[in-house]
């Protein structure tokens, strides 16, 4: 945005080395803003390193609530040497920065047009605290009471804060506080503080959490019933599994007998870990797996197993930037196609779209529904952005009548009454045939296969019988479509411009609409929750004369898909694509648009 | 044809179980591997040993992966689950299923190519786990169903059918597995019915990871002179050292035993394993001493067979887990849902 910082409305971004401590400061600094009731979102650009690179951290409060990434930064906090001068050239005309002026700076390394605060952070902290990691730690800390003082924090807020955090820990309750103070008194008495923008007190968060699309994610499964989790570490999904195995040992602990009412298994690799949540699934067991994209690579034989043999599973895919390793620490939306027809063979797979951690959390409830209700393979696609970093998303609440989907199950006692059972036959007409859980009833036995089988779950190499199986799937996914979640539209019937979007693209877009709003030009929004597109996406895209699709990927992966699956005049459609590893922002969509419509103005 | 279902015909005096069935109960679909291949005598090996040791005939799912061998679940007890899962993964399967329903029988059948090959990285790390199941290689040396290729079991030297002889060491899948956790560790012959039978009731009681390693003649494409994996050879070099003797619970121990050479070995969830050394250097009990011997015996081309190695006394994946007794899949939903109450709590934090 263009528009000039203002109180309750700016960005900082904090420019560290890695493995200096700075996330817990980080953190102290945006919840300070989200309890005084302003809007803030929280953005980690981290490197795949776990000591001695660069780290941004980036605070954005807006009073207005867009919580995209800026793209303008109004305060810098310049920690780290090595990145200084990209770092100083990408403060906001008239905004400011802050370093370390222990040491000097290069001469040359200035600018006119910003204003630059040198507080003697590593002296004060020498000065202040013996012990050496303190002396690193706590400077970090130290810069949070310099921008307390030069946004004039509730100061109030930030005590109840340490107070909580270190609780257990007194002195490192202690050394905070002090060094909170010692920040903000240096600012207060050597600096312009407060700024001409700072933060009031507000009312904006009422109702409302800060957490990462992960945490909510593990959080949903354990509310979703889910007892089988295995998994194979790998970033930007680790963290979701951690928190899984966090929440089950405090919520999923036999409260007479101390046992597990859970089984995480940490697998050798992504091939065993999909091959566990198949045979979980197999045996009856709400079973997930949270990966990447080169996890779902490696999965990708055992997800055509999944279709075929018709096992449900549910996948988180916390996408990163491809392809190959690519960037493991940078977000994109990359995994779209490769995740929608996965293995060989004609296979397809359902997926969903979580927009927010919120949506994370019931995402994985719709998950396991659908995974049951249609005995299949159903993968989450978050992303980086979503999955890693601190999002302010309304507080979940969770339906107590709510009862899981477990879909068409036979168990001893439906089998007790029937004399035959065949696995693959469809007696209802929706393409779901009736399973069965091994060691329930021998009426129920069959043989799971992954070769040519008929309805009887026979094997085959009859071609009818094959097709009649592999047909049945096709219809099958028809009727998924009318159990997936239906978009998110927002309609005028005076625009005919629209937007068609996905995932974390969401706040970006909405702010987007909002400023070009402003300005007079108005568009309609439809954002896909679901693969299979379900009607509704069909009936927007013929309703309108111009449709952008903005995506972050750099093959339009979704704009494919829609080309691919639904009846479009592909004319109509044009692509918005962010892909450079960092979560879009409003400017960015903005800047397309217009040059699109100026360039049909010209022609 | 695996879902043909053999003749119903029984005789009257067919000798019936505990739970009042007969082997013919335990029996699956026809087999269609070749005439005299070693693995349909595992196969009736396997429905003896569920057979005496009267479990219900519902409760054992076998899981398989790619190849001759895998095919063989379809040929077993008709009455219970099967999977025939993707090449060399069986484990990561079985350790699924065994997560959500820990009460099952599991039972495994791999290959050579299955397990040694493309699934030794799956097959190293169920032995680390030590899960509850019977996994049986069925070894012939040999890719059956691609038409005579060396398995990684082939022994140097060997020679395949059309004359090349394999110069690669092989890998000795009881030798694997001692070193990598497995807390059951047996070796034996598709022809050595007398052997086999206890050792897969053995195999089942055990609580822990069971590999039993089957010499199981190709008789299409591994059979031949030249070959270490024939009827002919693993006859030649046949080398008993363990046998074992399983005892149900609640049976009485009736056979005879000469003092010293039976060790009585009590099953983690009852029964008995008695013991017979064959051959009296060999300890079974002791890890290093074990590998140790099979190693001298690969070099002197001999084939050590009984139960190699066994410790009841390590915990299983369900046990290092602290996982519940109910099975994970029998859980009502009301115990894995803490509720909207606890969800406002857990969110304290994030305020």
């Amino acid at each position: 945005m263009k528009t000039k910082p203002s109180n309750n409305e700016f960005t900082i971004k904090i420019a560290n080395v890695n493995g200096t401590g700075s996330a817990s400061a980080n953190g102290l600094l945006m919840k300070s803003l989200f309890r005084m009731g302003i809007p803030v979102v929280g953005k980690n650009y981290f490197p795949s390193n776990i000591q001695g690179l660069p780290t941004w951290y980036e605070i954005r409060a807006s009073e207005k609530g867009h919580l995209a990434r800026s793209g303008r930064i109004d305060i810098m906090i310049a920690m780290n040497a090595e990145t200084y001068k990209k770092d100083l050239a990408d403060v906001a005309p008239g905004g400011y920065l802050i370093y370390d002026s222990t040491w000097p700076r290069h001469s040359l390394l200035n600018r006119d047009d910003i204003t630059i605060f040198g507080v003697p952070l590593s002296k004060l902290c020498n000065e202040n605290f013996s012990n050496a990691r303190a002396r690193i730690l706590m400077k970090n800390v130290v810069y949070v009471g310099v921008v307390a003082a030069l946004l004039d924090l509730d100061l109030d807020v930030i005590s109840q804060l340490l107070n909580e955090t270190f609780a257990k820990k007194a002195s490192l309750l202690e050394a905070n506080q002090l060094a909170i103070r010692m920040g903000y008194e240096y600012a207060k008495t050597h600096l312009e503080a407060p700024l001409p923008f700072t933060a009031k007190t507000s009312n904006k968060t009422d109702g409302y959490i800060i957490i990462d699309g992960n945490t909510a994610a593990g959080l949903g499964c354990v509310y979703a019933g889910a007892t089988v989790g295995a998994w194979y570490p790998i970033t930007p999904s680790t963290s979701l599994m951690d928190a899984f195995k966090g929440f089950c040992e405090k919520l999923r602990k036999d409260p007479e007998t101390g046992e597990n009412n859970y089984c995480i298994v940490q697998a050798e690799d992504e091939l065993a870990a999909i091959g566990m949540v198949l045979g979980a699934g197999w045996a009856g067991a709400r079973a997930f797996t949270p990966t990447s994209g080169p996890g779902i690579s490696l999965m990708s034989e055992f997800l055509g197993y999944g279709y075929f043999t018709e096992i449900p599973a549910v996948l988180f895919n916390v996408q990163r930037c491809g392809p190959s390793t690519g960037m493991p620490t940078r977000t994109q939306q990359s995994d779209i196609t490769a995740c929608a027809f996965a293995s060989h063979g004609d296979t397809r797979h359902v997926l969903l779209f979580p927009a927010s951690p919120e949506e994370c959390f019931y995402s994985a409830r719709d998950a396991f529904d659908l995974a049951e209700r249609l005995q299949t393979p159903v993968i989450v696609l978050s992303d980086l952005d979503i999955g890693m970093n601190d999002w302010m998303c309304k507080t979940l609440a969770w339906d107590d009548k709510y009862q899981p989907d477990r879909g068409k199950v036979l168990r001893a006692a439906d089998l007790e009454k029937m004399e035959v059972f065949h696995r693959y036959k469809d007696v209802d007409g929706d393409a779901i045939a009736a399973r069965t859980l091994p060691g329930d009833h021998p009426t129920g036995a069959y043989f799971t296969r992954g070769s040519g089988h008929n309805l009887y779950g026979a094997y085959t190499e009859d071609a009818g019988e094959y097709q009649q199986v592999v047909d049945r799937l096709r219809q099958k996914w028809e009727t998924a479509k009318s159990y997936v979640p239906k978009p998110v539209v927002e309609y005028q019937e005076k625009n005919n411009i629209g937007i068609i979007s996905i995932g974390s693209c969401d706040e970006a877009v909405r702010e987007a609409i909002y400023e070009l709003g402003k300005e007079g030009l108005g568009i309609n929004y439809l954002r896909v929750r679901a693969f299979p597109f379900n009607g509704q996406v069909q009936d927007f895209i013929d309703n309108h004369d111009k449709l952008y699709v903005v995506e972050q990927n750099r093959d339009a992966q979704l704009k494919s898909l829609l080309c691919l699956e639904l009846h479009v005049d592909d004319e109509k459609l044009v692509e918005i694509l962010h892909y450079n590893g960092l979560p879009t922002k409003a400017s960015f969509i903005i800047d397309a648009i217009n040059q699109d419509l100026a360039k049909g103005e010209a022609a | 044809m695996s879902f043909m279902k053999r003749p119903a015909v029984r005789h009257p005096k067919l000798p019936v179980n505990d739970l009042g069935l007969t082997v013919r109960d335990y029996e699956g679909g026809m087999s269609t591997l070749c005439a005299g291949c070693g693995h349909d005598s595992i196969t009736s090996a396997l429905v003896e040993a569920a057979f005496k040791l009267s479990i219900p005939t519902h409760r054992f799912a076998k899981l398989s992966g790619i190849g001759c061998s895998s095919k063989t679940p379809a040929y077993f007890l008709r009455d219970s689950h099967g999977m025939n899962s993707t090449h060399g993964r069986m484990p990561s399967v079985a350790t699924g299923a065994n997560s959500a329903d820990r009460s099952l029988y599991y039972i495994g059948v791999s290959g050579d190519g299955d397990s040694l090959s493309i699934g030794m990285g799956q097959f190293a790390h169920v032995m680390r786990r030590n899960l509850n199941m019977l996994y049986v290689i069925e070894n012939n040396g040999v890719y059956g169903l691609t038409k005579g290729q060396f398995s990684a079991a082939a022994d140097v030297g060997s020679t395949s059918k059309k004359g090349d002889a394999n110069m690669q060491p092989p890998i000795d899948p009881c030798q694997a597995a001692i070193t990598l956790g497995a807390t059951f560790v047996a070796r034996s012959f598709s022809g050595d019915k007398e052997q086999l039978v206890p050792l897969l009731m053995a195999g089942l009681q055990h609580r822990g990871f069971a590999m039993i390693d089957v010499i199981s003649p190709c008789v299409t494409f591994n059979d031949h002179e030249g070959s270490t994996k024939s009827y002919e050879y693993t006859r030649e070099h046949y080398h008993p050292a363990i046998m074992a003797d399983f005892v149900p619970p609640a049976k009485e121990i009736l056979a005879r035993y000469d003092e010293g050479e039976a060790i009585p070995v009590q099953m983690h969830d009852g029964g008995t394993i008695i013991l017979r050394k064959l051959d009296k250097s060999y300890d079974p009990t002791n890890r290093i001493s074990a590998i140790t011997n099979l190693m001298s015996s690969q070099t002197a081309k001999e084939i050590t067979t009984g139960l190699l190695y066994i410790d009841e006394s390590q915990p299983d994946m369900h046990e290092l887990n602290n996982t519940c007794q109910t099975p994970l899949r029998d859980l009502p939903y009301s115990k894995v849902c803490p509720g909207n109450d606890v969800l406002q709590k857990v969110q304290a934090r994030y305020r």
